[in-house]
Parts: C-alpha cells; structure tokens; sequence
C-alpha cells in the first residue's frame, strides 16, 4: 500500500521532469545544443500562469494555453537572439552561452520583481481524494498526469504525421542535406524551439498548481534534473526523455521511501554518472560504432 | 601647467575627503554630545525568508521614530539599512560594510539564526554589538562554553522553544509517540529538534520517526509516505514557512491527520497562502508573543502599528524588531557616551526591561528570559492558546 502511494508520488513528479526533458531533448536532437536556459523557460512559464490566474483571473486550461504560447515566444526569441549567431561556431561556445543566458533570465528577473516566493491560489483545480488499493491520490495528480500525457500524445503527433514534424526529423538527421532538399533549416530550428519552451511553459504551470510555491531560480534544480532525465532516455529521443522523466521521479520517491531522503538529489546525479559510463547513449540510445 | 592643475585638483580632492572623512568619524565616533548615533540593520529584505526581515525593519523603524520623538538623552538614532538578500555570505559582507564603512554603534540582525552566525565572527572582531531580534540558536551568544561579549539577542533561544512544545504535546494534547521532520541545512530546525526530543522523552512520550529535508525542497510526498507508516499521534516539524507550508499541504493530502507544531519560523502571512487554511486547522507554533493577547502594553504597540502600516496586524518578527529598538535605546541611555563597548557593556547588564514581548532580563549567556506564547491556527488565523512563563 506505500509502495502504491510511492510509485504514484513518483509518477506525477515524473510527469513533470518529462514535460521539461522533452524540450532538452528536441533542442538537442536539432541542433546539438543542450540548452540550460531550458529551465529559466519553464520558470517564466510558471510565473505567467501564476499572473494570469492571480490578476487576469483566467481558468486553469486559458492560463496553460497563454503560458504556453508566451514561452514558445519567449524560446524562439532567446535562440534568434543568443544562439543563431552562433550556429557555425563551436559547440563549446555556444553551450557557455546557454550557460550566460541561463543566468542572465534569472537573476534579470529577479532585478524586475525580487527573489520572493509567490504561492499559486489552492482553488485553480477541483480537489478530491481519491482511494485506490489503500493509496490515497489526489485528483490533482491525476490531472496533471493526463495534462502530461495528453500533451506527450500531441507532441508525438506532430513530430510524426505534419510536415514541419517531417522536416524537424530530416534537419536532426542531417541538415546539409535537408537543406539541399528545400527546407528552411533556420524556420524548422525556430519552431523546434518554440515547441519545446511550450512543453516547459506548461511544465511550469503544472508545477505551479501542484507544488504552489514559485520563485525565480526555481527552474535550476528541475532543469538539471531533467537533462539527466534526458540523457538517461537517450539524448535526442523523444520516447527517451519521457521514459526517463518518469523513471526518475519514480527512482526519487523511492530512494525517499526507503529512508535517504537526503539522498534524493544526489540519487538523481548518480544515475547521470552511471547511465554515462554504462550506456553513453542512454535507454532508448542506438550504439553508433565510429567511421573512420 | 596642466600638471599642476591636476596636482592642484588632486590636492584639494583629497583635503576634502580628509574633512569629510574627519566629519564621518566625528558623527559617529560617539565620544559625547553627538547628534546622532547611527545604527545599523543587516536584514533579509529581499530573498527566501523576505517577509521575516520586513516584518522585522518595519517594527524596528515605528520604534526608532517613537524613540526619536522624545529623544534618548538628546540624541537621535540613524538607521543604515543593508538588505542581506537571506544568504549568509551577504550577511557577513554586509556586516562587514556597517561596520568598517558606516561605523555604526551597534547592528541589528539578521532575522535567522544562520545569517546571524555569519556575523558573529565580524562582531567579535570589530567590538561592535550584534543584536539579533529573532535568531534564536543558542551557539549566537555562546560557543562552546565561551561568550560572545559582543552579541545579543531579543528572542528566547531554541531548547526552550522545542521544551515548551514538547511539554504543551504531552500535557496539551495527550500525545505519546512524535515524529521529528527537519530542515537538515538549518542550525535552528536542529537546535529546536533535540531540545523537543529530550524534552518529549523526559515527559515519557517516544519519538517513532525522525526525517530531514533540505531547504528549497518542493516534493516531501514520498518521505511524508514513509512518515505516515510510523502512525505518529504528533509531528513537530522546526522550519521555516516556505518548506512547512508545502510540507503540510502535500501531508494532508496523503492523509495525515495527525497535529503539526513548529516554532516561530512558521509566522509568516505566505504560509497560509501556500498551505491553505483547511490544511493548517491543527496546527500549532510557539511564539514570542501573539497580537490577540489582551495585555495593555501589547494591544497599545499593535494599535500603534496599524496606524503607521495601513491596518496592518503586527507579526512576533515585528514586536521584536519594536522590542530590539527599545532595548538598544536602554542601553545606549545606560552607556553615557554611546561608544559600542560601552553599549555591549550596558546590553550585557539589562535587567527586567519591560517589553511587548515580555519582561527581559538578561543571563550570564547574553539570552533572555521570558514567556513564550502558544498560537494555534484555525482557518488560516492565528488564535492565542496558552502563555507559558520560564
């Protein structure tokens, strides 16, 4: 009966690591960047929710919808601004850059509106309890898995049956050549962006409605953790980073459950360190022998 | 010629920064007859724990004004504020910046009890007293076995807060087993633990389960599960409101029913806001004083706050950091020439103060004695419960 309550704890954080390492992922799989700036997206989704439920007095779908479409803006602005310029330079430079950019949303924001915390209204979501084999869910949970799902489903979608889903996996595959073909590589990297910062916009709202409190540099730890999350399922694989979201937050709740619950965030790190010595290329990852 | 004109420039710049830095000394070198003394506050105005070093200057300024209305033997006291954005390396460097840049008589802060430690060190080292209004752990004013002669506080330390609500879980509320939840990087959340855990097995009541969390946490579902397995009939839970509210919440919504009481770091107005009133019904917290308890002194100080804060009720953060402007201007009044020894040296002799939060007199360690005020909260407001004297 713990164990059920457990894994369902696990699961709905694992929801939530998945929404972000979606957009590590696809960012990765297109352009070879992992964008840390990620997280600070997933922030400022957070914080648009929370304004449009607190002051605008939307519903909970319309403040997920307007979080969402705020941060593909957002997403597609930091990479026309920060990293277009450097599509030819080095990966190491512009991989600093997502580092500066990250840094520079933080503590930008924190400069506009302070470092204190805000706490999403209790009332944004219906809450009942519901009883399962003796593990007692909230509906909430529940919601917010199925927000997760339905958005992973959508998600999967487009990438596999429109046509800019068709020329995202002919850039990741291989850009030259889908140039060559007649696609617009800078527009196909533009809409990969903004897909992703929506999924972290919606993570963010998710967030905010599950756990309540927010604050600007709430988006380091679960953007770190979520990049591990990404790399455990493979890097570059959509299916991977939602596999991996979800069995780390499993993987989380149950270190906790057996006593370590200091260890948690070590526990997560760990996994990194193990996944990249034992399977490079993560979960889902296909071993790629070297040409030479 | 364009030498000396510079030379010219340099020299008068530099006789006037001597004047101005003559005039500096002599407003706050204190050697009698001064105007002003100045006073520094090193508080958490930006940062986690905001609302607690707000609440804090905010009493802390309605002191001082009533203060300087009447004057303290002629003088007025200047406030220099630094906001230590709740981190302690910008508590030290501020400290650092009150005392070496501004020379100030004395400095108040920080608010918390690890911010206040970073300080301590710069204190000793400048003979500059530190007084904290709330920082309540009790290696402040005294590590191991020595004195800090240069450091004060307000409030009462944390074993007699984690004593009293060990004596109200068994006596109160008929309890026999507790668990212990606590922020395992905050030397308060610890102080507080042991003192209820010896306290509490003294009373002969078990505790069945000890957890820890680190601040900045958001997800204690699953160590909450763990805890929910040891059936405790009571939870003490020593943290600060940010972590305590989220950790109530997510407890009541896995379905611990159990009561929760922690200290004066859950008094904060954001805790109701992140936990919600319905999950905070049985709840209590120890405090060191209540705006519902009738005594005339406490009623005349809250009627006076909402007057100059817009109707806003005062928190126990800003009696004490009105109560730290008083104690500071008893001193200063004792200490003749209002040089920062001699304002430790008075600090150190306080003896029955009258306070809104309680009568304080000062033990050989530099920690007050005085009451302590239970509160218990229902539907999001905080209703006094018992008063418990020393």
């Amino acid at each position: 009966m713990e164990l059920i309550q457990q894994l369902v704890n696990g699961i709905s954080l694992g929801s939530i690591y998945a929404l972000i390492a979606l957009g590590y992922t696809m960012v990765y799989g297109i352009v070879k960047l992992i964008n840390f700036a990620h997280g600070d997206v997933f922030m400022v989704g957070s914080f648009v929710g929370f304004y449009s439920i607190t002051v605008l007095h939307l519903p909970f779908i319309v403040s997920l919808i307007l979080s969402m479409a705020v941060c593909a803006v957002f997403g597609v602005l930091i990479e026309r601004i920060a990293y277009k310029p450097l599509r030819n330079a080095t990966r190491i430079a512009a991989l600093i850059t997502a580092i500066g950019v990250s840094l520079l949303i933080e503590y930008g924001f924190i400069y506009v509106r302070g470092a204190q915390p805000e706490a999403y209204p209790g009332d944004v979501l219906p809450e009942h309890a519901v009883h399962i084999f003796g593990a007692k869910i909230n509906s909430q949970s529940l919601l917010i898995l199925g927000v997760s799902v339905a958005l992973m489903i959508i998600l999967q979608f487009i990438v596999h049956k429109t046509k800019i889903g068709k020329a995202m996996r002919a850039v990741s595959f291989d850009a030259e050549a889908a140039r060559l073909m007649g696609i617009n590589v800078d527009r196909t990297i533009s809409a990969t962006f903004a897909i992703g910062s929506a999924l972290a916009g919606a993570a963010g709202v998710v967030f905010g409605v599950y756990y309540i409190k927010i604050e600007p540099l709430m988006g380091v730890i679960p953007g770190l953790k979520a990049f591990v999350a990404a790399v455990l399922g493979g890097i570059g694989i959509i299916p991977g980073a939602m596999v991996g979201g979800l069995l780390l937050g499993v993987i989380e709740s149950l270190v906790s459950a057996f006593g370590y619950s200091l260890w948690r965030d070590g526990a997560a790190f760990i996994v990194l360190i193990l996944i990249l010595i034992f399977l490079p290329s993560g979960l889902f990852g296909k071993y790629k022998r070297e040409k030479v | 010629m364009n030498k000396r004109k510079i030379a010219g420039v340099l020299l008068s710049l530099s006789l006037s920064a001597g004047v101005m830095a003559g005039c500096g000394a002599a407003s706050t070198g204190g050697s009698g007859g001064k105007e002003t003394i100045k006073v520094g506050a090193n508080l958490e105005l930006s940062g986690g724990v905001a609302s607690y070093g707000q609440s804090i200057a905010e009493g802390l300024q309605l002191g001082l004004d009533e203060l300087n209305k009447k004057g303290i033997d002629g003088k007025k006291i200047k406030l220099v504020k630094v906001d230590n954005k709740s981190e302690a390396a910008e508590a030290t460097s501020g400290s650092l910046k009150l005392v070496s840049q501004d020379k100030v008589a004395a400095v108040v802060g920080a608010a918390t009890s690890t911010n206040t430690l970073a300080q301590v060190q710069i204190a000793q080292g400048n003979k500059v007293p530190l007084i904290t209004p709330t920082g309540t752990n009790p290696d402040i004013t005294n590590k191991g076995g020595k004195v800090n002669d240069y450091v004060f506080r307000t409030c009462f330390i944390d074993p007699f807060q984690g004593t009293v609500a060990a004596n109200f879980a068994t006596d109160k509320l008929k309890t026999k087993k507790a668990a212990v939840f606590i922020d395992s990087a905050s030397d308060y959340s610890k102080g507080l633990a042991s003192a209820f855990k010896s306290a509490y097995k003294k009373n002969g009541g078990s505790t069945v389960a000890e957890e820890a969390y680190v601040a900045k946490d958001t997800d204690f579902r699953a160590t909450l599960t763990r805890l929910k397995a040891a059936k405790p009939d009571f939870i003490f839970l020593p943290g600060y409101y940010e972590e305590v509210g989220l950790i109530i919440k997510q407890a009541r919504e896995i379905g611990i029913e159990a009561p929760f009481m922690g200290g004066d770091g859950w008094d904060s107005p954001k805790l109701v806001e992140i936990a919600g009133p319905k999950a905070l019904n049985h709840t209590y917290i120890t405090n060191h004083y209540s705006s519902g308890d009738p005594d005339k002194k406490i009623q005349d100080f809250v009627s006076a706050f909402k007057k100059k804060y817009k109707g806003k009720s005062p928190d126990a953060f800003s009696a004490l950091g009105y109560d730290t402007a008083y104690y500071l201007a008893d001193a200063i009044k004792r200490s003749g020439d209002a040089s920062p020894e001699k304002i430790a040296k008075a600090l150190a002799k306080t003896k029955d103060l009258s306070l809104v939060s309680g009568k304080l007199t000062l033990d050989k360690n530099h920690d007050p004695i005085k009451s302590a005020s239970i509160l218990e909260y229902k539907d999001g407001k905080q209703e006094f419960n018992t008063k418990i004297n020393p």
